[in-house]
């Protein structure tokens, strides 16, 4: 009898990378769905766009690679970098920027240097500061949430928005930005940093119509979207708990110390968590594992140095937000991080 | 030290960091009572089942034997015998396949069992408990038992352990899926196991034994409080289904909070941990006689049809449990002997259980699928979180496929137990385990072969030293030679001495006439030549020194080479007879011949010839440098009083002068000493050889000096090219030789220094025909050292 031979372990968890990239792409349809609510069904169409990039750009370079390409394609790290891109960016952001922003992510970032668990930055994030920098106009041009909006974009009209820049009836998104008042609408983020910059208090801004009662408006749903797909990943053991509650304390005590401080210049913690993209970066950007520390102790002084470099720039930096920047600097210190919190061997050191 | 007792009393359990929850498969085996199987058409049995060495052979082929009969006995350390385990016939003694990952053939006895099953005469000890220590200790050695659990430790040396032990603990834990061996074991014999603890707990007087349970056996653990109740020194501890807390290092952690420090052995903590079924055995062995030939192996798995327990006899092969536990293999189907997680594949069925063997498992691919390819590491680090260890298997697990050993090292690769949990939570299906595996060996044979080279080393510089401390010695040897002549030789030399001055005496007067007025002279210019002297002195001072240089440098390259030994003091004396020639053709016939049969002399010690050819290269210098009779003589003179060797030098000079005044007269005799040489070189080839180059040479200078040429040189000249540089040098030696005495013309110089030269045999200033011939020797001795020197010079310049 023929029989077969095997390494142990016989037994496998059956837990696969397919499945873990696609449950992280399940836990943001919360996001998703707010996002969609909240600023019109761009996000939808920028979402198709993206998975469609990142699968021309991945199989391309698989081709280019001589490798087989669905192997590649299924583990799905491909498409949660697109999803993950597609939701960061403005809904209504012209279509290049989003194909521009595949291309470097796939290409660029993940394949050029190995591919899937090579790479050193988050794909996504790297793409993300690569459009911010190089497009600063088209990548902060947020509609404000559609009830503050003059006249009601349909969905025919993001879509020749997105492709022509203009709708159909020929109003360009800068048009569509201008809110009831005739200002320019600018994200929740934006126009607090800009007042404070006019030295205006956080109440005195806070009375604009883009904010909520403490948050911006939408934005803060928003964020609990994301915030109620992390807790999923965390339940399912996608990510561990290290990074995001690192991440959130860490910023929730820079701002609970500058509120501290200066009251009136500091919009407080509940305001930091829940503008931005804190919760998506939180749970969903920062565990990215290939990029992120390995060692439980790592990812806590991970998460905690994101929070700091996000509440930094947020607070005196140039930028309304900063996940992005917080994420790849802090990518770079990793192999150190992971070097320097090896953890206790069992029968080295401390044993009595 | 109190407080962590009353913890562990009061049932506390600790935990251990990461491990798995692979389902447990337990109830497809646990059901039924453990089987008794017919016995097999054939045991195969290895003779070493456990770690250490195997027992040393006491049956032979077609030998009957008694179920219980020992097959081996104990021979090196950690050796354990092993027993027939049904009565038969041996086939056959001879490698088989064993149980072993790499199914590696052991040399194996095959025993045919007869049937009747007939025990041996079984001895059990009758009293244990008043059994003394060694007595115990022999038993469980004698009875074969080795660590039941996996690694097939021999009991006896843990029974043995001279370490204080303050916790004896009882693994029962059997965290790997599927496997239910211990678990009905402890179900049906709780009460033995429990002697065979209290066993241990005599030979070892531990302060607790805890007994570490996995909480999904709970009949188990009933049958054992219960069979324990009695002892109150005995703690069940229930520990929660976690893999792998049967791993015994986990097990430490879990039941005492301790750690096994890096490197060391639970003895250094004062704990031991036994299996239940070695714990079984030891009370077998001890209350009923009955040696480890048997034991219980979970056959189970999905292709079982009646998967359960069953006692196998050892030497069982893997195709008679299937075949009796119903099996229908599925296409590519693994059998794993072991469990899911540690056990490994077996090539064949064809293999025997062992004393290690707790389970058969033979899965289809529903249970346990066929690993899919390994994908990319994405970091995820689930395995660092399932990793009892505290390592990162990620981490590991890159360094091992960039082979950066010292950074598998680093991140205490050593302390992976493969327990395949990384492995297991793995989503990109990395065969986790295999790498570190592959990377522990290479490691491994790094360091073997760091040893090995390092020995080689080691061997290398000794052997160095060796060499040079010989050498050293052979130089200080060759400095102190010429002090230290033996008796025989000086006596050899002397005869020789006489014999020259014998025949010099009687053939020729007139040198002594000569000999008379050159003494005369000197005499006369004894104290007149002074600054002379001493320049001269010095020259030869520095020439003594070259000489003794190149002799070091030769002695370094030709190292301790005998025959180049003998090459070169054959050499030496050839050219000493060559010299000893042109100087008997200086002076006269007769002594020549003697001088020729006189050289082997020389021959013999290769020092004495060497200095012989320094103070007749100095002679020779001498002769050149002073063109006057007078200042020759001085240079005699001088060291007249010191040494024999400065004697031989003065006669040498004066040797060399008379050869002169004898080349002057007569140049007949040169065709002489041709034919003359042959003779003697004939005793040694290579001194014939040499001998000819010389001559050769001899004749060429000749030629060179004006004097008759040999047509002989031509023929001769092939031979040169064997030794070039030595043929050259004797050559220019020659040559100034000639030139020296065509120089000088007084013969009776010659004749005078002599007999001062030899200050031994020369009493006072009379001349005698003996002092005649002893200086002759002695200037040919002189002569084959200037050659010598004068070859070495030429080297030189």
């Amino acid at each position: 009898m023929k029989l077969t031979m095997a390494s142990s372990p016989h037994n496998h968890s059956h837990k696969s990378v397919t499945r873990l990239m696609l449950t992280v792409i399940a836990a943001c349809i919360p996001g998703v769905i707010a996002q969609v609510i909240f600023f019109g069904t761009g996000v939808l169409i920028q979402l198709l766009l993206a998975l469609v990039c990142v699968s021309a750009f991945e199989a391309a370079i698989m081709l280019m690679r001589k490798r087989s390409i669905w192997p590649s394609l299924s583990d799905g790290s491909a498409w949660l970098t697109g999803v993950l891109l597609a939701i960061s960016i403005p809904p209504l952001a012209p279509w290049w920027i989003i194909v521009i922003g595949c291309l470097f992510a796939i290409v660029i970032v993940k394949q050029l240097y190995g591919g899937l668990g090579f790479n050193l930055f988050n794909p996504a994030m790297a793409a993300y500061v690569l459009l911010l920098v190089s497009f600063p106009v088209q990548m902060t041009a947020w509609l404000p949430v559609t009830e503050l909006l003059d006249t009601n974009i349909t969905f025919s009209q993001q879509l020749s928005l997105i492709f022509s820049d203009f709708t159909a009836l020929g109003y360009s998104l800068d048009q569509l930005r201008v809110g009831i008042d005739g200002s320019t609408m600018a994200t929740p983020l934006d126009t607090l940093k800009t007042d404070i910059a006019h030295s205006l208090t956080v109440s005195e801004s806070m009375q604009k119509p883009v904010f909520d009662q403490w948050v911006g408006l939408g934005w803060g749903w928003v964020n609990l979207a994301f915030l109620l797909g992390g807790l999923y990943l965390l339940k399912t053991k996608v990510i561990n708990w290290h990074i995001p509650v690192s991440f959130i304390a860490s910023l929730s005590l820079c701002a609970a110390i500058g509120y501290i401080a200066s009251p009136g210049t500091e919009p407080g913690v509940v305001f930091h968590l829940f503008s931005g993209a804190t919760m998506l970066g939180a749970f969903f950007i920062a565990t990215d594992p290939v990029s992120a520390a390995t060692t439980n102790r790592g990812r806590l002084i991970y998460g905690a140095a994101i929070g700091l470099i996000v509440y930094l720039i947020r607070t005196f930096g140039g930028f309304p937000d900063a996940i992005a920047f917080g994420v790849l600097l802090i990518n770079i210190a990793v192999p150190l991080i992971d070097y320097y919190t090896q953890p206790r061997t069992y029968g080295h050191g401390a044993v009595k | 030290m109190e407080k962590l007792l009353e913890q562990i009393k009061k049932g506390t359990v600790w935990a251990f960091p990461g491990g798995v929850h692979p389902p447990q498969q337990k109830s497809l085996s646990n059901s039924a009572p453990i089987a008794r199987l017919p016995l097999p058409e054939k045991l195969v049995l290895p003779l070493k089942q456990h770690i250490g060495a195997s027992g040393k052979l006491i049956v032979e082929k077609n030998q009957h034997v008694l179920k219980g009969q020992a097959l081996t006995k104990p021979s090196a350390n950690w050796s354990v015998p092993i027993h027939a385990p049904t009565s038969g016939t041996i086939i056959d003694i001879t490698p088989m396949p064993s149980a072993h990952p790499s199914a590696l053939p052991e040399l194996s006895i095959i025993i045919e069992p007869d049937g009747n099953d007939t025990w041996c005469e079984l001895s059990p000890v009758t009293n244990p408990a008043t059994a003394s220590h060694d007595e115990l200790v022999d038993v469980i050695h004698n009875a074969g038992i080795s660590g039941m659990g996996g690694a097939g430790f021999p009991t006896y040396v843990k029974a043995d352990i001279k370490q204080p032990i303050e916790f004896l603990i009882v693994n029962a834990v059997e965290c790997e899926p599927y496997i239910t061996a211990d678990d009905t074991l402890m179900r049906e014999h709780a009460a033995e196991i429990v002697k065979g603890i209290e066993l241990m707990q005599q030979l070892l007087n531990p302060t607790l034994c805890i007994i570490g349970i996995e909480d999904n056996k709970p009949e188990a653990i009933t049958a054992m409080t219960e069979a324990a109740k009695h002892n109150e020194h005995i703690l069940i501890q229930t520990v929660p289904t976690v893999y792998p807390s049967g791993g015994e290092k986990q097990l430490i952690k879990l039941l005492t909070n301790r750690e096994v420090p890096n490197g060391g052995i639970p003895a250094d903590i004062g704990i031991l941990v036994h299996n239940t079924g070695t714990l079984y055995a030891i009370a077998q062995a001890v209350y009923e006689g009955k040696p480890l030939i048997e034991r219980v192996v979970t056959v189970t798995g999905n292709t079982i049809h009646n998967p359960g327990n069953v006692w196998a006899l050892l030497g069982t092969e893997i195709k008679h449990l299937l075949d009796y536990q119903g099996f229908s293999p599925v296409p590519q189907q693994r059998v794993v002997m072991g469990g899911p997680m540690m056990g490994f594949t077996l090539p064949t069925v064809r293999i025997g259980v062992v004393k290690t063997t707790n389970c058969i498992l033979a899965p289809d691919h529903n249970e346990l699928a066929e690993p899919g390819p390994e994908k990319a590491c994405i970091r995820c680090s689930a395995c660092a979180d399932a990793c009892p260890a505290s390592l990162l298997p990620q981490q590991l697990q890159w360094f091992a496929k960039s082979k950066e050993y010292d950074k598998l090292q680093e991140h205490n690769l050593f302390d992976c137990i493969e327990c395949g949990a990384c492995a297991y939570v793995c989503p990109s299906e990395i065969p986790l385990v295999q790498y570190y595996r592959v990377a522990k060996v290479e490691i491994k044979e790094q360091i073997a072969e760091k040893i090995k080279s390092d020995r080689a080393k080691e061997r290398f510089d000794a052997r160095k030293a060796r060499l040079e401390q010989e050498q050293a010695e052979r130089k200080n040897r060759h400095k102190r030679k010429p002090a230290a002549k033996t008796a025989d030789e000086q006596q050899k030399v002397a005869d020789a001495l006489a014999r020259v001055k014998d025949k010099a005496g009687n053939s020729d007067n007139k040198s002594a006439v000569a000999a008379a007025i050159a003494r005369a002279k000197a005499k006369k210019q004894g104290g007149e030549l002074e600054p002379d002297n001493s320049e001269v002195a010095k020259e030869r001072a520095a020439r003594k020194e070259q000489a003794r240089l190149y002799k070091e440098q030769k002695a370094q390259n030709n190292g301790d080479d005998e025959p180049v030994d003998n090459k070169k003091s054959a050499v030496a004396a050839a050219i000493a007879r060559a010299k000893a020639k042109k100087a008997a053709q200086a002076n006269e016939q007769a002594p020549s011949d003697d001088t020729v049969s006189e050289s082997p002399v020389a021959a013999n010690d290769k020092k004495a010839a060497v200095a012989a050819a320094i103070a007749r290269a100095k002679a020779k210098k001498a002769a050149q440098a002073n063109e006057q009779a007078q200042s020759d003589d001085t240079v005699s003179e001088s060291p007249v009083a010191a040494n024999d060797k400065k004697a031989a030098v003065a006669a040498a000079i004066a040797r060399a002068k008379a050869k002169k005044a004898a080349q002057a007269n007569e140049q007949a005799q040169s065709d002489d000493t041709e034919s003359e040489s042959p003779a003697p070189a004939a005793d040694d080839k290579k001194a014939a050889v040499a001998a000819a180059i010389a001559r050769a040479k001899a004749k060429k200078a000749a030629q060179a000096s004006e004097q008759a040429p040999s047509d002989d040189t031509v023929s001769e000249s092939p031979v040169t090219t064997d030794d070039k540089k030595t043929a050259v040098a004797v050559a220019i030696a020659r040559a100034k030789a000639k030139k020296a005495a065509q120089a000088s013309e007084l013969a009776q110089q010659n004749e005078n220094a002599e007999p001062q030269g030899n200050d031994e045999s020369s009493e006072g200033s009379q001349q005698t025909a003996q002092e005649k011939k002893k200086a002759a020797v002695a200037a040919a001795i002189a002569r084959a050292k200037a050659k010598k020197q004068q070859k070495e010079g030429n080297d030189q310049s």
